[in-house]
């Protein structure tokens, strides 16, 4: 029987492992704390329309393909496990300030139409129409009503739930080296032995031992605030993405009286301390947008990071015999978790792998390998 | 046999193929020369064959790679280009890398509050990848007192003297606090460092920075990331013509014309990042830059003409045949 081991227990791990077993294969998913790195720390955003930037259309390509699938993802994952996972079919509103951010919104929407993607441009009464807790001065705004959302948490523990179900061995430990081929040894000392390893250890695959390479992947941190107010006055409906004198945030909603406000990038290294500033300005720019913010409690400062890639994509495939990729997802982690293990799935199948996945393979850096 | 070359009759006796005559002007110097015989261009792979007759007529023409030009010196230190990057606004680290190749910068400058200088696999890691210097800069401060601070934190860290100061009024126009800046660029000079003051186009104040001991005096075009272009080329001008120290435009370019266009108005240098970093093709972006400076800077040294009111026509009117 074909043996799995999984390095790293994120959304990304936690879904490989899962599919894997499904497939009969005897899996293990490695990791000291499961489903608490990016995966936790993420908004779960489904965006890849507001999300789509120039120069990355290959990336966008897999982003939706991995949407499309998300439906039937979380049907399986809730009938299995009886849990919910709150994906909303909830659409996502961007919205600008100013002039200067109309006219770069303007310019995003452009980006969107020449890409066929589906995003409509609205006036500021339309806007506020939509969404009635916007500040009077928001000038317009797009409506991209496909960008959805998952309740990050509650699917990483569904996720962790499917995996018992499906008898995945859940080991809570380090790995000292991967053994290609072999399977990996633990910090304990404990083998594993698998006839393939899959790393999903995020932006600490740089630094397994036993890879021969370095992964070139690097943390990228992220701070968000979670916020709460009365269920029944929802503040909004849509995950709202602003745009306020040329910066950014996002407010999701959950539906329940929990937003998720997001999010910093910062180039810190493995930083993982929360700082006033970003608390500050994300706060400051969401209540410009949303004065109603100002009443929501202040539940929780998160911090996380994201492991970042080169050109922003994620490193998806083999690597020599026995070994996958699959890390490297940025932002776009939670959003990619289906196409991924299903991705990894096909690798070791020895099947053709989805097509939007080819050009994100390993070999496209030259530290690999 | 008698040959023209560039428009000079020339005697060679015996065979002369087009690979001597270059040589004779330019000794093996060949990159960027192109040759014309009788107005039809040779391939350089033909110049050792291709054998000159009695008055054929030879152009042979050299683009100035900036050439004939001193490199950009500050602080008694070469920049091995006229354009200085910055990295801010970057959508990827690939596409950093590749605009860096593509803008031929020297000297790239990282603000030190928002990147760590541990962090591997990073932007720092990328510059020096690039061949590029790094030139910490201080953006994000907002006191004279952040900004020292910031400044020694860089040098500790990356192990540098050089020191891009900026001192933001506030977050709104990122325009410069003068005062600030002033005091803060006289505390860095009482430290040991090379400053190069982010300033307002104020000629003044560029001179108060100069008389401080700053390296090099940096105003604005226009805010930063605002793409504005040049809004007061005549206060430029006026800090250029006072100015012992280089004069780099700083902030405000938005596209390739406006750096030539600091660059024509006697600039020795352009900084610049979101011009690029947020153009929908930014590697494009960096070769159009990196053109523009050199155009800009040929254009100064080659005098423009006066502005005329009035055509004056090209080819001389006097003794032009009268018919009819």
């Amino acid at each position: 029987m074909t043996r799995v081991v999984v390095v790293g227990g994120g959304v990304i791990g936690l879904a490989v492992g899962w599919r894997c077993a499904q497939q009969g294969w005897q899996t293990a998913v490695v990791d000291p704390h499961p489903g608490r790195g990016a995966s936790w720390a993420a908004a779960g955003m489904l965006a890849p329309v507001s999300e789509a930037t120039f120069g990355e259309d290959r990336l966008l390509a897999l982003n939706l393909e991995s949407a499309r699938m998300y439906p039937d993802f979380v049907a399986e994952l809730e009938r299995t496990t009886g849990m919910e996972v709150g994906y909303r079919r909830c659409g996502t509103l961007m919205v600008a300030r100013t002039f200067d951010d109309v006219a770069a919104l303007e310019r995003l929407h452009r980006f969107q139409l020449d890409l066929g993607l589906e995003a409509t441009w609205l006036e500021s009464r339309e806007v506020k129409h939509l969404e009635p807790a916007l500040h009077p001065s928001v000038r317009a705004g797009v409506l991209v009503p496909g960008d959805h959302q998952v309740d990050n948490r509650r699917l990483v523990e569904a996720l962790a739930v499917a995996c018992r179900k499906e008898g995945v061995e859940g080991i809570e430990g380090e790995v000292a080296e991967v053994e290609p081929g072999r399977g990996v040894r633990l910090a304990d000392g404990r083998q594993v032995p698998a006839d393939w390893v899959v790393v999903a250890a995020g932006w600490r695959s740089a630094d397994l031992p036993g890879l021969g390479f370095r992964p070139p992947v690097r943390p990228v941190k992220g701070q968000l605030l979670h916020l709460r107010d009365d269920p029944r006055f929802p503040l909004t409906e849509r995950t709202v993405r602003g745009f306020v004198e040329g910066r950014s945030f996002y407010l999701v909603s959950r539906g329940d009286g929990r937003y998720v406000l997001g999010a910093t990038v910062e180039e810190k290294g493995e930083d993982l301390s929360p700082t006033a500033g970003a608390v500050y300005e994300l706060l400051r720019d969401c209540i410009e947008v949303l004065p109603g913010a100002e009443e929501l409690q202040l539940a929780e400062v998160v911090v996380g990071l994201r492991p970042g890639t080169p050109d922003n994509g994620p490193i998806l495939g083999q690597v020599g015999p026995g070994l996958v990729l699959a890390t490297g997802h940025y932002r776009n982690g939670i959003l990619l978790a289906p196409i991924t293990a299903e991705a990894v799935r096909c690798v070791i199948a020895g099947v053709p792998v989805p097509s939007e996945v080819e050009g994100f393979g390993p070999e496209r850096f030259e530290e690999v390998g | 046999m008698e040959i023209v070359v560039n428009g000079r009759p020339q005697s060679w006796t015996g065979r002369v193929t087009v690979l001597e005559v270059v040589r004779s002007l330019l000794d093996d110097r060949f990159d960027g020369v192109a040759v014309a015989v009788n107005d039809e261009i040779v391939p350089r792979d033909e110049w050792a064959d291709f054998e000159l007759s009695h008055l054929d007529r030879v152009e042979v023409v050299t683009a100035v790679q900036g050439g004939d030009d001193e490199p950009l010196v500050i602080a008694g230190e070469k920049i091995g280009s006229r354009l200085i990057m910055g990295t801010g606004g970057v959508p990827s680290l690939e596409v950093l890398a590749k605009v860096l190749t593509a803008s031929g910068a020297d000297l790239v400058t990282v603000a030190l509050r928002r990147v760590e200088p541990g962090a591997r696999g990073s932007i720092l890691d990328v510059v020096e990848a690039a061949g590029c210097r790094v030139l910490p800069n201080t953006a994000g401060c907002y006191t004279s007192r952040d900004a020292v601070l910031t400044a020694r934190l860089a040098r500790e860290a990356l192990g540098t003297d050089w020191i891009k100061l900026e001192v933001i009024a506030d977050e709104r126009t990122l325009l410069p606090d003068p005062v600030e800046l002033l005091d803060a660029a006289e505390r860095l000079v009482g430290e040991g460092f090379v400053v190069l003051p982010y300033t307002n186009d104020d000629p003044v104040l560029a001179r108060r920075l100069e008389e401080a001991g700053c390296a090099a005096v940096m105003p604005l075009g226009a805010p930063i990331g605002s793409g504005m272009g040049i809004r007061n080329p005549y206060n430029i001008r006026m800090i250029v013509e006072q100015a012992s120290v280089p004069v780099i435009l700083d902030a405000g370019i938005g596209t390739a014309s406006d750096a030539a266009i600091a660059m024509e108005l006697g600039c020795d240098g352009v900084l610049l990042a979101s011009a690029v970093t947020r153009a929908e093709h930014p590697e494009l972006m960096a070769a159009a830059m990196a053109k523009a400076v050199e155009a800009g800077r040929l254009a100064y040294l080659a005098g423009r003409i006066p502005r005329r009111l009035y055509a004056k026509a090209s080819s001389p009117t006097e003794g032009v045949p009268e018919f009819g």
